[in-house]
């Protein structure tokens, strides 16, 4: 903003405001008609979303399109925001540059654009028709209608029309603009996707847009909650330039170079500013308006010699991960969402801080590049996104590592929507456009260490998935398929079905127990075979019943005239076993085992260690 | 039942047989298939055609995917020794419709239960006709000096191919084991890839200029139209000749007559005629005689270039005509020889060629 200001400031005497405009176009965001018509939106929309914070309330707000003619459209924004006071209506809509703010250092949407009266000029230049403005203070007062447009010689407001009308809102502020403009419905940069984005950003506030066609869209108010109000801070000598310092000095009302430091400035003692004037070689006593071009440079170079605190990172206001998960999961529909809220950080003097949304899986499409929403200071940037850091750093970020494809250097493909937000008292953008973050290393550190966090987290749920996945599939075998192929393989063969359970248990990856009897010389034997089919060592107990005369196993224990044979078994994955035990009555119970889970076990019951509750009960029973 | 018959289930009870002792035996039901890709076929030396080679792929029940293939294949089965038992029939669609009632055994598209057929019959070592299973594509039509005998619903019939026949010609039944040569005077078969130009060949009257057998392939031929060609081939000792487009799915037209085909090559033995040769349009025809041709596509570019790494075509004539078709970057059709006149592919360019085979 500066660096227009200043430009303005210097031409405005040779050439008239609409010069200006036309030769910066591109800088203002009007460079074809379909971006104008976006511009316009969104100029509207942020000083309604500026405004409602500012004052507390909750913003809601509606936006309306109406096609005029082939190219021509009205575009229509209405808040319930604290409205504006009557006599200053022209003033910020009809005069550019009104009230911006000098060296006042926070996190605002309106570092973007040039502000509201860029759109009433434009709208002015390209249709002739002056801009409508309602807006309404209170419930007891009325509302103020003015009828605007702007003096493009002397850059004043003029009145085309005043009036005082009943309004049906208690409060607010309305703005109808006449433009040329393009609208596309499908498109990625079209006013659907600008006010879709922003309202991911701010889930706390309710937008309506009717689109030209009369198609009624509503983004959600998800959170009740406002967001932290940004704190201004005054600038820390790290982010300062030569220029900024002679402007500073112009309005400062410090008698001399040490109070203008300490005063002006965050971070900046008495000490240090005497430090400061040392080694810069200036002295310290000099009246700030008399500083020389050449003393502010050595100033400068000071600023970087001399120990400074880092700035404090509180006038920063992050989205929150909170409202960042509501504001991705009321937009779009993913099955895992997870965020990382970067600890604020410090490049060339500037706090910053970066959050990172990712979402995956639901109804987003499989085979095309994920989805990129780019935010700076909650400010959706719809253009240049291939000239941005943002997408850089997402793009420097080996993806298949996470379980997702990518070609090297390229957006990851696959059902993701990743956001990020870089939050900072002054974003680094490629260009006056401010349409794309600058590749600064400290910022696409941060936004790549966020990804590479998110995607780890990304990257366990879809192996658990993966997991879950396969068990499911197993299970659909052994449950539904399984069944099935035996029952028609034995009708087929006219043969008696066959026992599954080792099958299965080879399926499912289990301890199989199989039991039968063998006859020997009018005894029988109990052949128990015991296979372990998963992937790690067994221990465990394994019991069976049978009664009269028994021998065999490790151990055989009477109760009621019942015989218990009891083994321990230990088997190495792979491994197998056959029990034996002769008996006289051998019975058909499977045997029992203790020790394994029932779902790891086929073809036996399985026993649970007594729970802590039980073992209680019997000690109060000895007691 | 026919005795025929019932080796056809005793062939398919035995597949049956391995998934049930499988079972029982406590295994992972599974059963290995020959791999039918071009990277499976080998050259068999004693019958000089294609046959797959020792790769298997298993259906196994350790997948989901593998597990519904077998329990179709068990619910096939069964539905074919209930076919052979009644002495009936039906076709690869009909079997398609039929497993709607199968419940979760249903066929989601006929592809796949034609590939579950085809795997019965490496499985069995038996053709789909022995589990009364017809096809649907109708056998191409044969015009020539040949008489022949067929078995039809109204008893045996004796039919001459150029004689007893529409300018259509003789349509080959879907069974052509069912028609036996009774007589000919041809000296050679050519097979046409294209309509227009078969019914070119006829007006022109070809057949009874050269005694020519003239069969239509109809594009990529059906499994009897490749039976007709061979049976031609072999027992009254005729060369066969193939004459398609200048394109790389033409060639694979020749392939799958000369060698046999990659999705059939269990039954290359029964179905190739490796004695075929390929007459044109060859991509130096374009050259030659200066034919108007149409520019390459993608598509064709990477089919010419699978056809470089194909075992089937690893010689040196086709490694030249597919290298110069890659470098020429064009395509001609068989009926771009009409720009020297209607007559010409009959007066000149067929004559040329054959002679340069020794055909004529």
């Amino acid at each position: 903003m500066n660096e227009i200001a200043e430009e303005l400031a210097k031409k405005q005497k040779q050439i008239s405001i609409a010069e200006f405009f036309e030769k910066n176009r591109q800088v203002l965001g009007f460079d074809n008609p379909a971006k104008s018509l976006l511009t316009v939106v969104k100029e509207a929309v942020d000083n309604s979303l500026d405004a409602c914070e500012e004052a507390d309330i909750l913003p809601d707000i509606f936006v309306r399109i109406i096609r005029l003619g082939k190219d021509i459209f009205r575009v229509i924004v209405e808040d319930n925001g604290p409205g504006v006071v009557k006599s200053q209506i022209p003033n910020i809509f009809a005069r550019l540059l009104y009230g911006s703010r000098f060296h006042s250092i926070r996190q605002s949407r309106g570092q973007q654009g040039i502000g509201i009266s860029a759109a009433v000029l434009y709208s002015q230049l390209s249709t002739g028709k002056p801009a409508t403005i309602i807006s309404r203070t209170s419930p007891e007062k009325k509302a103020s209608y003015f009828k605007l447009q702007i003096n493009v010689k002397s850059n004043e407001p003029e009145i085309v029309e005043e009036k005082e009308i009943e309004w049906d809102r208690p409060r607010g502020t309305r703005i109808e603009l006449d433009i040329v403009g393009s609208y596309w419905k499908g498109r990625k940069q079209s006013v659907f996707e600008y006010l879709r984005s922003t309202s991911v950003v701010n889930p706390h506030a309710r937008i309506t847009f009717a689109d030209p066609e009369g198609e009624l869209y509503e983004f959600r108010r998800v959170s009740e909650q406002l967001p932290p109000k940004a704190v201004e801070v005054k600038p820390h000598p790290h982010g300062i330039e030569v220029g900024e310092i002679i402007k500073m000095v112009r309005f400062t009302t410090a008698k001399n170079l040490t109070e203008f430091l300490v005063n002006e400035f965050v971070r900046v003692g008495k000490k240090t500013a005497k430090e400061i004037c040392k080694t810069a070689g200036v002295d310290p006593s000099i009246i700030p308006g008399d500083i020389t071009r050449y003393q502010a440079q050595k100033l400068v170079e000071a600023f970087k010699k001399v120990p400074l605190l880092p700035p404090p990172t509180d006038c920063l206001s992050p989205i929150g991960e909170e409202l960042i998960k509501k504001g991705i999961l009321k937009e779009y529909d993913v099955e895992f969402l997870t965020t990382i809220s970067r600890k604020p950080k410090v490049y060339s003097g500037n706090p910053f801080l970066v959050e990172v949304g990712l979402g995956y899986g639901g109804s987003l499409h499989r085979d095309e590049k994920s989805i990129l929403l780019r935010f700076a200071n909650r400010v959706p940037l719809l253009y240049q996104q291939s000239g941005c850091a943002i997408t850089k750093a997402v793009e420097s970020i080996n993806w298949r590592s996470y379980g997702i494809q990518q070609s090297q250097g390229e957006l990851p493909v696959g059902p993701l929507v990743i956001l990020v937000h870089v939050a900072s008292t002054n974003v680094p953008f490629t260009s006056e456009s401010k349409e794309a973050v600058a590749n600064v290393e400290d910022i696409v550190g941060e936004i790549r260490l966020a990804l590479q966090d998110a995607g780890r987290q990304l990257r366990d749920y879809l192996s658990r998935k993966k997991k879950l996945e396969k068990r499911r599939e197993k299970e659909e075998i052994i449950a539904k398929i399984l069944p099935l192929i035996v029952k028609k393989v034995s009708e087929i063969l006219e043969r008696e079905e066959p026992d599954i359970s080792r099958v299965i248990a080879r399926i499912m990856g289990k301890v199989y127990i199989g039991k039968r009897v063998e006859d020997m010389d009018g005894e029988k034997r109990v052949v128990i075979s015991i296979e372990n089919f998963s992937n790690s060592i067994k221990d465990f107990a394994l019991y069976d019943i049978s009664e009269g005369n028994v021998s065999g196993g490790d151990k055989i224990s009477e109760i009621d005239g019942l015989k218990t044979v009891s083994w321990r078994v230990s088997l190495k994955p792979g491994e197998m076993v056959d029990l034996t035990y002769i008996t006289d009555s051998p019975r058909e119970d499977p045997p029992v085992v203790e020790g394994l889970s029932t779902e790891l076990v086929e073809g036996a019951r399985t026993l649970t260690v007594g729970s802590d509750e039980e073992v209680d009960e019997e000690y109060d029973g000895e007691g | 039942m026919m005795e025929r018959d019932r080796f056809s289930l005793k062939k398919l009870l035995g597949v049956v047989e391995s998934l049930y002792d499988q079972i029982r035996k406590g295994e992972i039901p599974s059963l290995d298939i020959a791999t039918r890709t071009k990277k499976n076929i080998e050259f068999r030396e004693e019958s000089r055609v294609w046959v797959y080679g020792s790769k298997t792929s298993s259906r196994t029940a350790k997948t989901v995917k593998g597990a519904y293939q077998l329990l179709k294949t068990t619910y096939v089965i069964d539905f074919l020794k209930y076919q052979l038992q009644e002495g009936k029939s039906s076709t690869l669609r009909e079997l398609y419709y039929i497993s709607e009632n199968w419940g979760i055994a249903k066929f989601n598209e006929q592809p796949e239960s034609d590939r579950l057929i085809e795997d019965l019959e490496i499985l069995t070592d038996l053709q789909r006709e022995h589990f009364h299973i017809r096809p649907e594509e109708d056998g191409a039509s044969v015009i020539g000096p040949l008489r022949i005998r067929e078995a039809t619903r109204r008893g045996l019939k004796e039919i001459h191919c150029q004689d007893d026949v529409g300018e259509g010609g003789y349509q080959i039944p879907t069974n052509v084991d069912n028609i036996e040569f009774v007589d000919h005077d041809a000296k050679f078969v050519i097979a046409i890839e294209t309509g227009g130009m078969r019914d070119r060949l006829v007006e022109n009257g070809f057949d009874e200029d050269y005694n020519a057998i003239i069969v239509h392939l109809k594009g990529q031929p059906a499994r009897s139209t490749r039976r007709l060609l061979k049976r031609l081939n072999e027992e009254l000792n005729l060369p066969v000749v193939v004459f398609t487009d200048g394109d790389p799915w033409s060639y694979r037209i020749f392939a799958s007559v000369a060698y046999g085909s990659i999705k059939s090559a269990h039954l290359s033995e029964y179905l190739a005629t490796p004695s075929a040769q390929f007459v044109g349009i060859r991509p130096s025809d374009i050259v030659n005689y200066d034919l108007p041709s149409d520019k390459l596509t993608d598509q064709d570019i990477r089919a010419l270039n699978s056809i470089l790494d194909d075992p089937r075509f690893d010689s040196e004539f086709w490694k030249n005509e597919v290298s110069l078709q890659l470098e020429l970057r064009k395509k001609s059709e068989q009926q771009s020889l009409a720009k020297y006149g209607l007559e010409f592919v009959t007066s000149t360019y067929l004559p040329e060629k054959l002679t340069e085979m020794g055909i004529i």
